[in-house]
């Protein structure tokens, strides 16, 4: 495969969140700032491409029988250095999402994408499968929290778009928004459109 | 392979992963530890100034700050002690044996069971050398944990010039709705002391009825967090009571702060 075909495929063709259906819980929980999709997007894309190079690197020196034990301990360190990281560099985002990073050890993306490329290709394709797929979330966590923070509370980035009601604007803010449901229907109606102008990916 | 060759393969690979990565993770631990700390203070600053209402956000933290002075004062007396103030902390002083006082059971009415034997006060001064606000550290425990704050008084040491907890883990959306900035802005000008400075401030049950006597020293009870709301009235109980900064405050009335 082709390191364009490897980043471009899961942008909207065999998209993580859309077509496999992994991420979601993250994708609920972090999407009512687009600050702070930002943030998660930019740790689960670094985080799940590393640790699909590193597993690739060791991968004809792992035992099969200790395969998944030796990926959680490559993606476990790599999160945790991310944490780090964030909470170094943009203290505020980390405040408020503190428990959501951690738990990207647990998100099915990088763990499913370890598994199922990076035990069987090289270094550099795996490593660009892991931007890939982390982009792959990233647009539809974008997309979501686009929406969320414009209708929910009539900004984006924090900053006003529709002023609100309460503040002496026209706008209602629709409280649906803020919680976590929402995020569900949001993508609901992603992989209505995608697959809808796709229909080899609906499943039978 | 034999089977034994495999087992020690096996377990070297784990050691050998498990040594590198530990090692990485080490050492960015250690390397950011210095800008993550600066980070922590930096937010601690920002709550005390939250708290009294000094800054909004995208104001200079630090230079705000500068303005406000820092002092160690000894609970008991209600004196000023010398001390480092900035290598001082009041909530980690709890656990160390030569820095807390045990609180007497009859006057533990916020369940603490300890505090610091000095606190950190943080005073406003005017122009003039004439205290504007006080802001004090005050915890006490709610449903689920142990909430921390810090409240901003006026210079007649009863009127609350603002509220605000930094920590806390209670339910969101029940008792979680302390940090509700509607909520914590009903705090602002109501009266802690009433005028022969015993503690009448409380969380009400229910919305607070504008035309009842003791509605300036009343807010608003949360729905559903009715225990939080109780642990919010005792832990101000006990700090603004005789065993809490009663005497530091009775001093800063005096004039001799």
């Amino acid at each position: 495969m082709s390191i364009k075909s490897l980043i471009v495929d899961p942008l909207i063709k065999s998209n993580p969140i859309t077509l496999q259906i992994l991420g979601i819980c993250s994708a609920l929980a972090v999407t009512v700032q687009l600050k702070n999709v930002f943030v998660m997007c930019a740790a689960v894309t670094v985080v799940v491409a590393l640790a699909n190079m590193g597993v690739s690197i060791i991968r004809n020196h792992v035992p099969s029988s200790v395969r998944i034990i030796v990926q959680m301990t490559i993606i476990a360190s790599l999160v945790i250095i991310a944490e780090q990281f964030l909470k170094a560099y943009v203290y505020d985002q980390w405040k408020t999402m503190a428990v959501y990073v951690g738990l990207i050890i647990t998100n099915c993306i990088v763990m499913g994408r370890t598994e199922a490329f990076g035990m069987k290709n090289g270094p550099i394709e795996s490593f660009f499968d892991g931007i890939g797929n982390g982009l792959g979330y990233s647009i539809i966590l974008i997309v979501v929290g686009f929406f969320r923070e414009l209708f929910g509370s009539g900004k984006l980035f924090g900053m006003t778009i529709f002023e609100l009601t309460k503040d002496g604007g026209w706008y209602q803010p629709n409280g649906l928004m803020l919680l976590p449901p929402s995020a569900f229907f949001l993508i609901g109606f992603i992989i209505w459109v995608i697959r809808t102008k796709d229909p080899s990916q609906v499943e039978e | 392979m034999s089977k034994q060759n495999e087992t020690l393969k096996t377990i070297t690979v784990a050691g050998l992963l498990c040594f590198v990565c530990s090692i990485l993770v080490s050492v960015v631990v250690v390397t950011l530890r210095p800008q993550q700390a600066k980070n922590a203070e930096l937010d601690m600053k920002k709550n005390i100034l939250m708290s009294a209402g000094m800054i909004k956000d995208g104001d200079d933290i630090e230079a705000v700050f500068a303005t406000v002075e820092t002092m160690i004062v000894n609970i008991e007396t209600g004196k000023k002690v010398e001390m480092d103030a900035k290598r001082y902390d009041q909530v980690a002083a709890i656990k160390d044996p030569a820095m807390n006082v045990k609180i007497p059971a009859d006057k533990d009415v916020g369940g603490l069971s300890a505090r610091s034997k000095y606190a950190k006060v943080y005073l406003k001064r005017d122009s003039a050398g004439a205290i504007e606000t006080i802001i004090l550290n005050v915890w006490g425990k709610g449903l689920w944990s142990t909430m921390y704050g810090f409240i901003a008084l006026g210079p007649d040491t009863k009127t609350i010039k603002g509220f605000a907890y930094y920590s806390q883990g209670e339910t969101p959306g029940l008792g979680g709705e302390v940090d509700n900035p509607n909520w914590k802005s009903q705090w602002v000008g109501k009266n802690l002391y009433d005028t022969d400075f015993n503690v009448a401030f409380a969380v009400n049950k229910g919305a607070v009825d504008k035309n009842h006597q003791l509605a300036n020293y009343r807010v608003d009870g949360l729905s559903g967090a009715t225990i939080t709301g109780n642990g919010v009235t005792s832990s101000m109980k006990y700090w603004f009571g005789e065993h809490g900064y009663s005497k530091f405050l009775a001093n800063v009335r005096a004039g001799e702060i």
